[in-house]
C-alpha cells in the first residue's frame, strides 16, 4: 500500500461521499456546501494526476464561480430558509433501481474490455505547453474550439442577461 | 318490329311527370299539376294502344301463335358470363293487355281526381304519386325478367303506401298505409326465396329463358329441380309456392288480405286505381306469366292456386254482405273476384280448349278493371255528395245523383254477370272452365256469383232508393265534369267490352281459341245472379226492419262474419303475443346489451387504455428523464448481448 | 506509478456520474437539480482526464477537451441560474412538480 494509493482511495471516499450527500440531502445550502466539498476533492483528484493547471482551473471556476452563483441563486430564489420538500418513495425506488441497474452494466462492460495502456512517456503538461496548444493553429492546435468556445461564453452572458432582466415596464 | 322506343317512352313518360310534379309542382299555378299528370298519362295511353295495335294485328303473330317478343335487353349486373341480371322489356298476349289497362284506367282516374281533388292542399303531390304508380305498374307488366319484376313490384307497394297515407294527419290512414306496406313486404320475402329458388335451378332471371329451361320435363333444369327436396316437397313445388305467397299479398288473397279494407283510408280514385283495377292484379299478372311453369311443370301448386282463389272468393263475398261502409264492400268484391281470377288460373289446363280457365281469368280481369274503377269513381263522386262512407247516411240518391245512380247500375249489373254486359261474358268462361276441371269448386262459385249480385245489389238499393229524400238543387250538385265524364266512359265500356273476342288475342299458348255461348249452361249462374237481385230488392229497396231482424236470427253467425271473421284480432294475438314477446323482445335485448354492448366496450376499453398512457406525457422533467436513462439502458443491454 | 489504473478511474467516473442521475431524477428543487447536473459534468471530465493519461499520454488532447468542458459548463449554469429566477418569478415557486404546463 504506498501513499499513492491510500491518497487515492481517500480522495475517492471525498468525492463520492460529499456527491451522495449532495444529492440526498434536504437542506439547500447543505446541498451547496456538500458540492463544494466534491469540487474540491476532485480538484485534488486532478492535483494527484499531475494536472496541476485543471486543477487550477477547477477550483477557480467550478468552486470559486459556479457553486458561488448557485448560492447567489439560492437567495434570489428565497428557498433558503426552510428544508425542501423529499421526494416520493417511488420516485426514489425507481431512480436508484435504473441507476442501480446503468451503474452495472457500465462497470461490466468497463472491466471486460482491455484497455491497452500505453507506455510511452508523457509530454510535460504545464503552463507554456498548454498555452501553445491552445493558442496554436498548427497541427494540435485548439486555436478555432477556443475562439468558439469564446462567442459561446459571449452568447451565453448576453442569454442570460436577457432572460433574467427585470421588464422596466412593470411599474 | 315493335318499336322499343315507344315503350319505352310510354314508360319513362310517367316518370317524367312524377319527378316534375314531385320537384316543382308546387310552384305551378292552379291546376297545371293535375293537368300535366293527365296529358301524360294520355300520351302514354295512346303510344300503348298504338303498341298493342301493332303487337296484336301486326307483328306479334307468327305463324298463328302469339310469341313473347323482347324488343329491348340491356345487361345491367353480370355474375357470370351466362347468368346476369337484365333490364328488359317484353311484348306478349297480357303485358300488351296490361299496359293499354293500366294506362286507361290509370287516364281515367287522373281526369276524375281533376274534379275530385280540386283545392286538395297537396294537389301536386297526390299526382305525382299516381304517375309514381303508374310508372311503377307499367313497368311490372312490361319486365322481361323476373328480377326486374321484384323491382318493379317493390316500386308499386312503395307507390300504395304513399297514397293510402296521403291524408297523414289522420292516424287511421297511417296506420292503413303501414298495414299495407308491411303485409305485402312479408309476402314478398316468399316472393323472393322463389326468385331465388327457380333461378338457381335454371340459372337464369328471364321469364322467356326460364319457362324454356324449366317445363319440359326431361331438360335437366327440371330434372334437377323436382329431385331436390325439402320436407318431402320437390324445390321447384316450394320455388313457386313461394312466389304465388308473394303474389297472393299483393292479390289480397286469405290470409294475407287484411291489408286491402284498410287501404281504403286512401282518397277514392287512388281506391280505384290501385286497389280494384290494378296493383291488386299483380298477383294474378305474375301467376299468368309463369303460367306455363305452373300448370306444365307442377300442378301441385296449381291446385294449390285455386284452392286460395276460391277460398278467397267466397270468404270475401260472406264479409261483404254484412258490411255498411261502402268502400269496404267494394274492397271485399274486388278479393272476391280476384279469388274469381285467381281459382280460374288455378283451374286451367294449358293449350287449345284447356287453357280456357287462363283465357278467362285474363278476360274477368280486362273486363273486372272496368266495372270495377266505374263503381269505385262512383262510389267517389257519392262520397263528394254525402260527405261520409257509411250507408246509413246514404239513401235515395237517384234523383240528386242521375248519372252516378245510372251508371253505378250498369257497374251492378255486370259484376253480378248479367247478359249482355261484360261481367257475363267473363264469368260465364270461368264457370265454363271450372266444371270442366273441378265440380266442388264450380259448386262454390256459382253460390260465390249468387252473393255478389245479393251484395252488389244491396249497396246498390241502399244508395240511391231505400230512403226518400228532399231535392234541395243549387246547394250540393252531382259533381263536376271531369268527374262525371270517366263514369260514363267507363260505363260504356263495362257495358260492351264482353264483346270483344278475348280468345283471339289472350290465350294460355298463344294460339287462337274459340269461345261459345253455350246457353244451357249460362242458364243457371244468370238465374242464381237474379235471383240474389231480386232477394236484395226485396230487402233493400225501402227501409224496413227485415234486414236487422235476420241479422239478429243469425245471431252468432252474423257476428262471426261481420267481424270479418276475426283475422284481424288473430293477427293480433299471433304479433303482439308471440312474435314481438318471444322474438322480437329477446332480439331487441341482444342488438342493445351484447352488440352495441361490444361495441360500447371496445369505445370504452380504448378510452381507458389511452387515459392511462397520457399519463406518460405529464409534463415533469424528471419522468422524461427517467424515460431516457431507462430507454437508453434498456437499448445498451440489448445491443451488448441480443445483438452482437 | 501507483497500482491504481485505468479501471479504478473509469469505476469512480461512473459512480459520480450515476450519483448525478440518482440526483437529477429525484430532486424537486430545481437549484439542485443543477447541482446534480454539475456532478454528472465533473465526472465526464474525469473520464477525459483518465484517458488522456493512461491511454494517450504524449498528447494533451483530453486536457484540453476537459478545459472546454468547463468552461461551457460553466456558461450553461449561468443560463440555467437565469432561466430559474425567470421561473420563479413567474411561478413563485422553483419546485419542479410545479412546472408540468405542458403536459398533455
Amino acid at each position: 500500500m504506498d501513499p499513492a494509493t491510500i491518497v487515492f482511495y481517500m480522495l475517492s471516499a471525498l468525492i463520492l461521499g460529499a456527491g451522495i450527500l449532495a444529492v440526498t440531502t434536504r437542506k439547500i445550502f447543505r446541498a451547496a456546501i456538500y458540492l463544494l466539498f466534491s469540487l474540491t476533492g476532485i480538484a485534488g483528484l486532478y492535483f494527484w494526476m499531475q494536472y496541476e493547471f485543471i486543477a487550477a482551473v477547477q477550483i477557480i471556476v467550478y468552486v470559486g464561480g459556479i457553486v458561488v452563483l448557485i448560492i447567489f441563486s439560492i437567495f434570489l430564489t428565497h428557498t433558503g430558509g426552510m428544508d425542501m420538500p423529499a421526494a416520493l418513495k417511488s420516485r426514489k425506488l425507481f431512480a436508484a433501481l435504473a441507476v442501480l441497474s446503468g451503474f452495472l452494466l457500465t462497470v461490466t462492460q468497463i472491466t471486460r474490455h482491455s484497455f491497452n495502456i500505453s507506455g510511452k512517456v508523457a509530454v510535460e503538461s504545464n503552463v507554456r505547453a498548454i498555452g501553445l496548444g491552445m493558442l496554436g493553429t498548427g497541427e494540435g492546435g485548439f486555436a478555432l474550439p477556443f475562439e468558439v468556445v469564446s462567442i459561446l461564453l459571449l452568447s451565453a452572458m448576453i442569454g442570460c442577461i436577457v432572460i433574467a432582466i427585470k421588464n422596466p415596464s412593470r411599474s | 318490329m315493335i318499336d322499343p322506343d315507344l315503350i319505352l317512352i310510354l314508360l319513362f313518360l310517367p316518370l317524367l311527370s312524377f319527378v316534375i310534379n314531385g320537384l316543382f309542382g308546387r310552384k305551378l299555378p292552379g291546376s297545371i299539376a293535375g293537368m300535366l299528370g293527365s296529358v301524360s298519362i294520355l300520351i302514354s295511353f295512346l303510344l300503348s294502344m298504338s303498341v298493342a295495335y301493332t303487337y296484336f294485328f301486326q307483328v306479334g303473330n307468327i305463324s298463328g301463335v302469339y310469341e313473347s317478343l323482347v324488343p329491348f335487353q340491356m345487361t345491367w349486373l353480370r355474375f357470370s358470363e351466362n347468368f346476369s341480371i337484365n333490364i328488359g322489356l317484353l311484348a306478349d298476349p297480357i303485358s300488351m293487355m296490361m299496359i293499354v289497362v293500366v294506362t286507361f284506367i290509370s287516364l281515367m282516374v287522373h281526369i276524375f281526381s281533376l274534379g275530385y281533388m280540386k283545392g286538395e292542399e297537396r294537389y301536386e303531390t297526390y299526382y305525382s304519386f299516381l304517375s309514381l304508380f303508374t310508372f311503377s305498374m307499367l313497368g311490372l307488366v312490361l319486365a322481361s325478367n323476373i328480377f326486374q319484376t321484384y323491382i318493379f313490384w317493390e316500386l308499386v307497394g312503395v307507390s300504395s303506401f304513399l297514397l293510402i297515407g296521403y291524408y297523414y294527419q289522420k292516424p287511421s290512414a297511417v296506420a292503413a298505409s303501414k298495414k299495407a306496406f308491411i303485409v305485402t313486404r312479408f309476402a314478398d320475402l316468399g316472393f323472393l326465396i322463389g326468385i331465388l329458388v327457380l333461378s338457381y335451378y335454371s340459372e337464369t332471371f328471364e321469364f322467356v329463358t326460364l319457362t324454356e329451361r324449366l317445363v319440359p320435363g326431361d331438360s335437366e333444369y327440371s330434372q334437377a329441380a323436382s329431385s331436390a327436396g325439402f320436407l318431402g316437397i320437390s324445390a321447384l313445388t316450394w320455388g313457386l309456392v313461394m312466389i304465388f305467397i308473394g303474389g297472393a299479398g299483393k292479390s289480397a288473397m286469405f290470409p294475407l288480405h287484411i291489408w286491402l279494407p284498410d287501404a281504403m283510408e286512401g282518397p277514392t280514385p287512388v281506391s280505384a286505381l290501385i286497389h280494384a283495377a290494378t296493383m291488386v292484379v299483380a298477383g294474378v299478372y305474375l301467376v299468368a306469366r309463369l303460367f306455363p311453369v305452373f300448370s306444365l311443370a307442377c300442378p301441385v301448386a296449381l291446385d294449390v292456386v285455386a284452392w286460395t282463389g276460391i277460398g278467397s272468393a267466397l270468404f270475401a263475398a260472406l264479409i261483404a254482405c254484412t258490411q255498411t261502409d261502402i268502400k269496404r264492400v267494394l274492397a271485399y268484391s274486388t278479393m272476391s273476384q280476384i279469388g274469381y281470377m285467381m281459382f280460374a288460373l288455378g283451374v286451367s289446363g294449358y293449350g287449345g280448349e284447356q287453357g280456357l280457365g287462363y283465357m278467362a281469368a285474363m278476360f274477368h280481369l280486362f273486363t273486372h278493371a272496368m266495372f270495377k274503377a266505374l263503381l269505385f269513381l262512383g262510389a267517389g263522386v257519392i262520397i263528394h255528395y254525402v260527405h261520409s262512407n257509411d250507408l246509413k247516411d246514404m239513401g235515395g240518391l237517384r234523383k240528386v245523383l242521375p248519372i252516378t245512380s245510372i251508371t253505378f247500375l250498369i257497374g251492378c249489373l255486370a259484376i253480378a254477370g248479367i247478359p249482355p254486359f261484360s261481367g257475363f261474358f267473363s264469368k260465364e268462361e270461368i264457370l265454363l272452365a271450372s266444371s270442366h276441371s273441378n265440380f266442388g269448386i264450380y259448386i262454390v262459385a256459382l253460390i260465390t256469383a249468387g252473393l255478389t249480385a245479393f251484395y252488389m245489389f244491396r249497396l246498390y238499393f241502399s244508395i240511391f232508393w231505400s230512403k226518400k229524400i228532399e231535392v234541395n238543387s243549387g246547394h250540393r250538385h252531382e259533381g263536376s265534369f271531369s268527374m262525371l265524364a270517366p263514369l260514363l266512359i267507363l260505363a260504356v265500356f263495362a257495358a260492351i267490352s264482353g264483346f270483344i273476342p278475348f280468345g283471339s288475342f289472350v290465350t294460355s299458348d298463344g294460339t287462337v281459341l274459340e269461345t261459345h255461348f253455350h246457353l244451357e249452361f249460362s242458364i243457371l249462374p244468370v238465374s242464381l245472379s237474379v235471383a240474389g237481385i231480386f232477394l236484395a230488392w226485396l230487402l233493400y229497396k225501402n227501409t224496413s226492419s227485415v234486414p236487422g231482424r235476420i241479422a239478429d236470427k243469425a245471431g252468432t253467425v252474423y257476428k262471426v262474419i261481420y267481424k270479418k271473421f276475426y283475422i284481424d284480432e288473430v293477427y293480433e294475438f299471433i304479433t303482439k303475443k308471440i312474435i314481438f314477446q318471444l322474438i322480437a323482445r329477446p332480439a331487441a335485448w341482444f342488438d342493445k346489451t351484447i352488440v352495441d354492448g361490444m361495441v360500447n366496450t371496445a369505445a370504452a376499453a380504448t378510452q381507458v387504455f389511452s387515459l392511462s398512457i397520457s399519463g406518460f406525457q405529464s409534463g415533469k422533467l424528471q419522468h422524461y428523464a427517467f424515460y431516457f436513462i431507462g430507454g437508453a439502458i434498456g437499448l445498451a443491454l440489448l445491443f451488448i448481448y441480443y445483438l452482437s | 506509478m501507483s497500482p491504481i489504473g485505468l479501471n479504478h478511474m473509469l469505476i469512480l467516473s461512473t459512480a459520480l456520474f450515476f450519483i448525478g442521475v440518482y440526483g437529477f431524477l429525484t430532486r424537486r428543487n430545481l437549484v439542485t437539480l443543477l447541482m446534480s447536473i454539475e456532478l454528472i459534468l465533473n465526472s465526464v471530465n474525469i473520464n477525459f482526464l483518465a484517458f488522456n493519461k493512461y491511454l494517450y499520454p504524449e498528447k494533451l488532447d483530453g486536457l484540453f477537451f476537459s478545459l472546454f468542458i468547463i468552461a461551457i459548463a460553466a456558461a450553461e449554469a449561468a443560463v440555467a441560474i437565469a432561466i430559474i429566477i425567470n421561473l420563479y418569478r413567474s411561478h413563485q415557486s422553483i419546485d419542479v412538480e410545479d412546472a408540468d404546463s405542458l403536459r398533455y
